[in-house]
């Protein structure tokens, strides 16, 4: 029914990547829904219910609000990098999300010739692309806290910087003891790899294997998102907050929809690592997204849960606790899978 | 098509640049910078050349030249620091004790 | 259409590079630097060598450039250099500049009168050029007194930057 000149396969590939953008903006909209609502429920109380269904609606009462208002710039302030701190850290929170795979092929009920994945693409070395990507979203942070010309910004700044740097080594630890149960560094053949079961019961997943890393890797990820307790750079209460007190409007706004998005990102990267992408029983392999969505929405929740209930870790506890504890356990982690993977064959 | 030509010509001026900003720049940060573009210029020749001569050997080295690259500007960047603490400048110029 | 994205890739390195030795601003010239890293990477993925790339953009634009981002934010040195009193300065600057462009110039002109020299499009040599697993295991076997010596030099590094940038109590 098409001309002969447009392909189908690359149409459906072009909408696919359409529709996982929209996606995750719809995400991060659903995670400021999310958040409130928990963080009330925790706090025993009822949350936003005026605007729209359960409040559902609020996300957008909050970004209209954001829009109308004005955009500032401190005079002393270095135009360029002020407005490109932003979009640094927004762009690459988008990016990074480019090499998860969350389904399995579809055809799209045969109207395509060949299967389509579901992802926006898989290269051979996808899981360095995602720490690759995530360590170019530290610039966002440090440049954002140097040209607001400030002191709070500037030490929010580097204190973020160095925070997330520090968690990078734990998180990529974390990430080679995974590679190496799974023989490759592509995500889509690293989750193929946790399908079936054992004894019919149990399935293959890592988080079985390496409980350890899969603790490791999510508060490296954590602390990488500068979320809750390792959150000291945003503290309120000690640096106004941080690297972003200057920006208002539309840059604040998108500082808050690239974290909320390296959140999805973690999440979403922990469960084809560790929590077996998208397989689970009782679905056909075809509606696996389905299980990936619950699965990412559970971290999600852990998250959130995690911010709203303990204590924020002050800055010097922070850097020691990733240093001492983190990455010493992470290390005696990569041996011990090390051993193991030779010793089991 | 793209030969081997293009990408050693191509890591021949940027390893010019490099040296040029090592003799014209008069400030300590930027003279390492230009150090490091001429790392970069020799990286770039020797994945080339390993894909030229078909082995997993350019790349290798690349990997070793990346760390010593690391190793250095963390000495230097630091001496950098130690400099600066004692003369509060930037310039190389102010750092002449030594002559005679 | 390698041939377009090489164009690219290498102007903007060039442009960088320049920009990176001509900008007065350190801080401009820290960020003109990792935008000619990661044209350096797009043209290590166009020779086949995805794992060097991503390490690039790791190692050098993610740790050593934000390396120099700290320094230079907290040192916050104004620029005392002036290129063009610079350039008509001390005759020992002008001839080391003319010296290195005469040696751009030099290279371009030997590869010139090289032959055609082009890759290989064996796709068995290709996949054993960018497969990961080769380069583990050329690094671990025949390589592997240089990397075990690498990461004492490492070590070395870290004790004397924290040693000599240390405050002497």
């Amino acid at each position: 029914m098409l001309p002969d000149f447009i392909n189908p396969t690359l149409v459906a590939h072009l909408v696919l990547i359409f529709i996982i953008f929209q996606i995750l903006v719809l995400s991060a909209a659903f995670m400021v829904w999310m958040e409130r609502k928990v963080c009330a429920y925790i706090q025993d109380r009822p949350g936003p219910n005026r605007v729209g269904p359960a409040g559902l609606l609020q996300p957008f009462a909050d970004v209209i609000k954001l829009l109308m208002k004005e955009d500032l710039k401190p005079r002393a302030a270095d135009t360029f990098v002020f407005w490109l701190a932003p979009i640094i850290s927004t762009a690459t929170a988008f990016a990074a999300f480019s090499v998860v795979p969350f389904g399995s092929e579809t055809t799209l009920f045969g109207l395509l010739n060949e299967p389509l994945r579901l992802e926006v693409t898989d290269v051979n070395v996808a899981v360095l692309v995602v720490f690759a990507i995530a360590s170019m979203g530290i610039y966002g942070v440090v440049l954002a806290g140097w040209s607001s010309n400030s002191k709070y910004s500037l030490l929010g700044g580097l204190r973020s910087a160095a925070q997330m740097i520090s968690y990078e080594l734990s998180y990529g630890l974390a990430l080679a003891a995974v590679v190496m149960l799974a023989g490759s560094l592509s995500l889509r053949e690293i989750v193929t790899n946790q399908s079936g079961y054992w004894w019919y019961v149990i399935p293959k997943w890592y988080v079985f294997l390496q409980p350890v890393g899969f603790l490791i890797f999510m508060t490296a990820g954590v602390a990488e998102t500068n979320r809750a307790p390792f959150d000291f750079p945003e503290a309120e209460q000690e640096l106004v907050a941080g690297y972003h007190t200057e920006y208002s409007s539309m840059a604040f706004a998108m500082f808050f929809l690239a974290e909320y998005i390296n959140m999805v990102t973690v999440s979403a990267v922990a469960t084809s690592l560790y929590l077996g992408g998208w397989f689970g029983p009782l679905l056909p392999e075809w509606l696996g997204w389905m299980w990936f969505l619950a699965k990412v929405l559970f971290l999600l929740f852990f998250y959130v849960w995690m911010r709203w209930t303990l204590p924020r870790y002050r800055y010097d506890q922070l850097m020691e606790f990733g240093w001492k504890w983190l990455l010493p356990v992470a290390v005696l982690n990569l041996i011990a899978t090390a051993a193991l993977v030779i010793w089991l064959g | 098509m793209v030969s081997l030509n293009h990408f050693l010509i191509l890591s021949g001026i940027l390893f010019s640049i490099g040296t040029v900003g090592v003799f014209l720049r008069r400030n300590l940060i930027t003279i390492l910078l230009s150090v490091e573009i001429m790392l970069n210029a020799v990286n770039l020749t020797f994945v080339a050349g390993g894909r030229y001569l078909g082995t997993v050997d350019g790349q290798i080295i690349t990997f070793f030249v990346m760390t010593v690259a690391a190793a250095e500007a963390a000495v230097g960047l630091a001496l950098v620091i130690a400099l600066f603490r004692h003369k509060e400048t930037l310039s190389p110029e102010a750092f002449t004790s030594l002559k005679w | 259409m390698d041939v377009v994205a090489f164009y690219i890739f290498a102007a903007i390195a060039i442009l960088a590079s320049l920009g990176v030795v001509g900008q007065r601003n350190p801080m401009h010239s820290v960020m003109l630097l990792i935008v000619s890293f990661g044209a350096l990477a797009g043209l290590y993925v166009l020779l086949d060598a995805p794992f060097t790339a991503v390490t690039q953009i790791i190692i050098y634009a993610g740790a050593i450039m934000v390396l120099f981002l700290f320094v230079v934010m907290l040192l916050n040195a104004h620029t005392e250099d002036d290129i063009p009193k610079t350039v008509l300065g001390p005759r020992a600057i002008r001839i080391g500049v003319l010296l290195s462009l005469l040696l751009g110039l030099e290279v371009a002109y030997a590869l010139s009168k090289l032959g055609i020299t082009s890759f290989t499009t064996d796709s068995g040599t290709i996949a054993k050029i960018s497969s990961v697993a080769q380069i583990g295991v050329q690094l671990f076997t025949t390589h592997a007194f240089a990397f075990e010596v690498t990461s004492i030099l490492i070590l070395v590094s870290m004790v004397g930057a924290v040693v000599i940038a240390g405050r002497k109590h």
